[in-house]
C-alpha cells in the first residue's frame, strides 16, 4: 500500500469515524475501537490530541490496547520529543522504528510463549 | 425480539449470551440498492437524524467500510482501489465493529441483502444469528408471493 493509498485510507476513516458517532443509538460515542474483518482485525487507538494509531492484526488477538499504548508512548518519546520533527509529515525516525520493531517482536514472542 | 416467536420450519436460534433484559437497539435491511427493506428499534434513547438520512448514512457508511476492508486486507494480492464496488463475497469483507457505546454487526448475502444487526458493545460474535435473520427472511418474505423484491417489508 503506497502513500497515496494510505492517504486516501485515513480520509476515508474520518468521515465513517464521524458517521459512525452520529448513527450510536445513544450519547457519548467515541470512536470505532475494533472493527473485524473475515481475514484480519484492525484496532485503533485514538489519543486526547486526535493522534489515531491502526494496528492491523490476526483475528481474535488478545491484548492489542496494551500494545497499542506502548506504541503511543514510543511515538511520543521519539517522535514528538524530537527537534527536528516537523507535524504533518511521514515519520523517518529510525530510533522509533528499532524500538517499534522491537516492541511488536516483544509481544509476538510473549504471545507465542503462552 | 419479536422474530423468535416458535415457527416450526425454521431452524432453531442460536442461545442468546448475555440476557439481560434486551440486547438488541436497532436492526436494518439493505437490499442491493440501498433501499432500506427493514428498519426496527427497540432501544434508541438517541435520534440525530431523520429515518431516509439515517438509512443513507448507514448504507453508505458500510459500502465504504466494505471497501476499506478488502483495501486493507494483509492476506490478499493488490486489487482495485477505493471506491471500485465489491461485488458480494469477492475480497474479504468486515463483519462487525465496535465503539465504546455499540457494536455493530453485518453480514451480506450473494444476493445482495445486507443485514444490520446494532447492540451493545458486549455482545459476542452474532454472526448465527444473522444467519438465522436471513433464513427466517427467505422463509417469510422471498418465498411470499405478494411480495414484490425493492419495496420494504411490511
Amino acid at each position: 500500500m503506497d502513500t497515496n493509498d494510505s492517504l486516501r485510507v485515513a480520509s476515508l476513516w474520518h468521515s465513517m469515524h464521524a458517521i459512525s458517532q452520529q448513527l450510536s443509538p445513544t450519547t457519548g460515542c467515541s470512536e470505532i475501537e475494533l472493527l473485524e474483518a473475515d481475514t484480519f482485525d484492525l484496532h485503533i487507538f485514538q489519543s486526547l490530541t486526535g493522534t489515531k494509531l491502526f494496528v492491523v492484526c490476526e483475528p481474535g488477538t488478545q491484548h492489542m490496547e496494551a500494545l497499542l499504548k506502548v506504541i503511543y508512548e514510543l511515538y511520543t518519546d521519539y517522535v514528538l520529543n524530537n527537534p527536528f520533527y516537523e507535524t504533518k509529515i511521514p515519520i523517518r525516525c529510525e530510533l522509533f522504528d528499532i524500538n517499534l520493531t522491537q516492541a511488536i517482536q516483544k509481544d509476538r514472542v510473549a504471545l507465542l510463549g503462552r | 425480539m419479536q422474530f423468535f416467536g416458535g415457527s416450526e420450519i425454521s431452524p432453531s436460534p442460536p442461545t442468546p449470551t448475555t440476557t439481560t433484559g434486551n440486547n438488541a437497539h436497532m436492526i436494518y435491511i439493505f437490499n442491493r440498492n440501498g433501499v432500506c427493506l427493514l428498519y426496527r428499534e427497540w432501544n434508541r434513547p438517541l435520534h440525530t437524524l431523520n429515518p431516509q438520512q439515517d438509512h443513507k448514512l448507514m448504507f453508505g457508511l458500510l459500502f465504504s467500510l466494505k471497501s476499506l476492508a478488502s483495501k486493507m486486507d494483509p492476506t490478499s494480492a493488490d486489487k482495485g482501489n477505493l471506491g471500485v464496488p465489491q461485488l458480494p463475497g469477492q475480497g474479504c469483507s468486515f463483519h462487525s465493529f465496535r465503539t465504546n457505546t455499540y457494536k455493530l454487526s453485518f453480514m451480506e448475502t450473494p444476493s445482495g441483502i445486507k443485514f444490520i444487526l446494532v447492540t451493545n458493545p458486549r455482545t459476542s460474535d452474532l454472526r448465527e444469528t444473522l444467519k438465522y435473520i436471513y433464513n427466517l427472511y427467505v422463509e417469510y418474505v422471498a418465498k411470499n408471493p405478494l411480495y414484490t423484491p425493492g419495496t420494504p417489508m411490511r
